[in-house]
């Protein structure tokens, strides 16, 4: 309806042009409160170097990881291994840029894995008037009290050997430790995304989308789930790096990934008897998974202030 | 205090039920025979074998094993190690003390740290000592167990040969000299596991006293005239701990994680350690039962914490 008077004096006239004022979206105010964490912005970018070092240096760094040398086995860090070698003469950069990849993988995986089962769960329970809501959050308190890695090494002890056959070595491993992490952290999350739904579904926005004859699903997906997401993006960042130690814990353990798969933790379960005599074979990856962990979890503190409208101060 | 203390006690009997159930699920799903190793070795008959198996029960019904195994853990019947030979509920009671020793004495230390350090940085935030308390919390909390571990043991046994890096249980010390040999054997652990776990108590104690420290009851008390030194102790810091002693009694299940890899680095032998090596020899009877305890510790430590609500929040025990 051309000419018609528009309902407020900001109501955009159609045909006019607009003027490209300054962009506004909740997305860039986030961005720019998240630039105000030096830390965070710091760990972002130190991460960033650390990703692209692990997926394009293998193209530079052509050592292959399994090239066993014994004329320079256990050897410091020099030109031709910067890293060092280990007791079989193995170049340790090579096999670490090698693990990097699947440590962060199962961390990127295994935070999907908690975030879709918590997401779902708390979405259920949220939503629910009836018994579900309660039944299902027993379960979660049932879950958030099962001891983590005693459960997780149970799990891995009965199934590796059926899914190494299903999968091959690799595959099998991956899957179950992604499986078995994920499924033991969605807890936080289920509640935290409970809790957003129990207020949000009461708010008008959501009443006037049910008014309107939206279906539940579409109350959520469009209308809650935005609303809510903010805390459950915090939670999954903090749950990559728990992923990342919960993996290096197992194969630190010997109960993770083959040898013939160097993530940081089996690097390190390999070089932990040669602490006196090769020290530099533990320190490198030891530092990597450090590293990683702490700009994750200072971008995770970061993303907090950005996203988190709960926050004090 | 009493009839809140029962109902507790009822609450927590289902969720022990569901933690078993879930560890029988686990292992009735897990393909194979869980308790094959005896009854497929090759030197065992086949007759013996039948026997074996009916005599454990293994082609009886899933509900039907899961309460035999059941009434057969209340009757204090855990079973037979497979690889130690003997049974299950001594070699537990033989590594518990060891364990016990470790997470308390770990946990006492991460309180002694967080405590003053979160009160202290609550009270004046974003001063520079807030500042470096809460960057190092998480350099606390990003370096993982097993790396610490490492580090102290290649810095302090390796290098400065100060500390020795095997803990062992059979000093051959009397007296005092006894209580030197352990508390040098234990320092490493102890400090590994508790500055983890006070790297995280330490940011929810700051975060638990800066919610409490705006409220009006402490401005009254201010107003009334009381120190500063008192409003804090007394009426700030008592209501930041309901919060607080909840997430410690949440976080124990990851402290029972750090504590099997301490005890797997420092070859402390504790039910951490024994879990790690009978998962290594198959020795199954032995990894339900420590999977089971390491349960019930956690079910007895969220009552533990239920107790100490009652204490901290008195209008709990009426309601």
């Amino acid at each position: 309806m051309a000419g018609s008077i528009p309902a407020s004096a900001s109501a955009e006239i159609a045909g006019a042009p607009q003027r490209p004022a300054r962009p506004f979206s909740p997305w860039l105010d986030a961005w720019r409160r998240f630039r105000r964490h030096r830390l965070a912005v710091a760990s972002l970018f130190i991460l960033a170097a650390m990703i692209g070092a692990i997926l394009l240096a293998p193209l530079i760094w052509r050592v292959a990881i399994n090239d066993i040398d014994f004329s320079a086995h256990l050897e410091g860090p020099s030109w031709a291994h910067p890293f060092g070698t280990d007791d079989l003469g193995q170049d340790v950069l090579a096999r670490m840029l090698y693990g990097g990849r699947i440590s962060l993988a199962v961390g990127l995986a295994a935070m999907m894995v908690a975030m879709v089962v918590g997401t779902i769960v708390g979405a259920v329970a949220g939503m629910s008037r009836g018994w579900v809501g309660p039944a299902l959050m027993w379960l979660t308190d049932l879950f958030l009290s099962l001891p983590q890695l005693p459960l997780l090494l149970l799990v891995i002890y009965l199934f590796r050997d059926t899914l190494k056959a299903m999968f091959g070595v690799e595959g099998g491993v991956f899957i179950l430790v992604v499986v078995v992490i994920g499924g033991l952290r969605w807890m936080p999350v289920a509640r935290l995304v409970r809790a957003q739904f129990l207020s949000l579904r009461e708010k008008e926005f959501v009443e006037a989308a049910r008014a309107l004859g939206a279906s539940k699903l579409r109350q959520v997906v469009r209308h809650i789930l935005p609303n809510a997401l903010g805390p459950v993006i915090v939670a999954g960042t903090i749950d990559v790096a728990a992923a990342i130690i919960a993996e290096s814990t197992l194969s630190f353990l010997g109960l993770g990934f083959p040898p013939d798969v160097p993530t940081w933790g089996r690097i390190l379960y390999d070089a932990k008897d040669y602490l006196d005599i090769a020290p530099h074979w533990a320190l490198f990856p030891g530092a990597a998974i450090f590293l990683t962990v702490l700009s994750i979890n200072f971008i995770g503190d970061g993303l907090r202030d950005a996203l988190d409208p709960r926050k004090v101060m | 205090m009493g009839p809140y203390l029962l109902r507790r006690l009822v609450i927590a009997i289902p969720s022990l039920l569901g933690i078993s159930v879930v560890l029988f699920a686990v292992l009735a799903l897990a393909p194979g025979d869980p308790f094959g190793e005896l009854a497929t070795n090759p030197a065992i008959p086949p007759e013996v074998r039948m026997a074996l198996r009916v005599k454990f029960g293994l082609d009886d019904p899933v509900p039907l094993r899961y309460l035999h195994w059941l009434s057969a853990m209340l009757h204090g019947d855990w079973g037979f190690s497979f690889a130690s030979r003997i049974n299950v509920d001594t070699l537990i009671l033989q590594r518990l003390p060891a364990t016990l020793f470790v997470i308390g004495s770990a946990q006492l230390l991460a309180l002694v740290v967080a405590l003053p350090v979160g009160v202290y940085a609550a009270t004046r935030p974003y001063s520079v000592f807030d500042q470096i308390a809460n960057t190092l919390a998480f350099v606390g909390f990003s370096l993982p167990t097993f790396f610490t571990g490492l580090l102290l043991i290649l810095v302090f046994s390796i290098q400065l040969d100060w500390l020795p890096f095997v803990y062992r249980a059979d000093i051959d010390a009397t007296g005092w000299h006894w209580y030197w040999e352990q508390f040098r054997q234990s320092i490493m652990p102890i400090t590994v596991l508790g500055l983890f776990q006070g790297a995280s108590l330490t940011r929810y104690v700051r975060s638990a006293v800066l919610d409490v420290i705006r409220l009006d009851y402490v401005t009254t008390a201010r107003a009334k005239g009381l120190g500063e030194r008192t409003v804090v102790i007394k009426h700030v810091v008592r209501n930041a701990m309901i919060p607080v002693v909840t997430l410690v009694a949440l976080q124990l299940p990851a402290v029972f994680g750090g504590a099997i890899v301490t005890e797997q680095i420092f070859r402390i032998p504790g039910i951490g350690a024994l879990l790690i090596s009978a998962i290594l020899s198959n020795d199954t009877p032995v990894v339900m039962a420590v999977t089971f305890v390491f349960a019930c510790l956690v079910v007895l430590f969220n009552l533990l914490a239920d107790v100490m609500y009652g204490w901290l929040d008195p209008r709990i025990s009426f309601g």
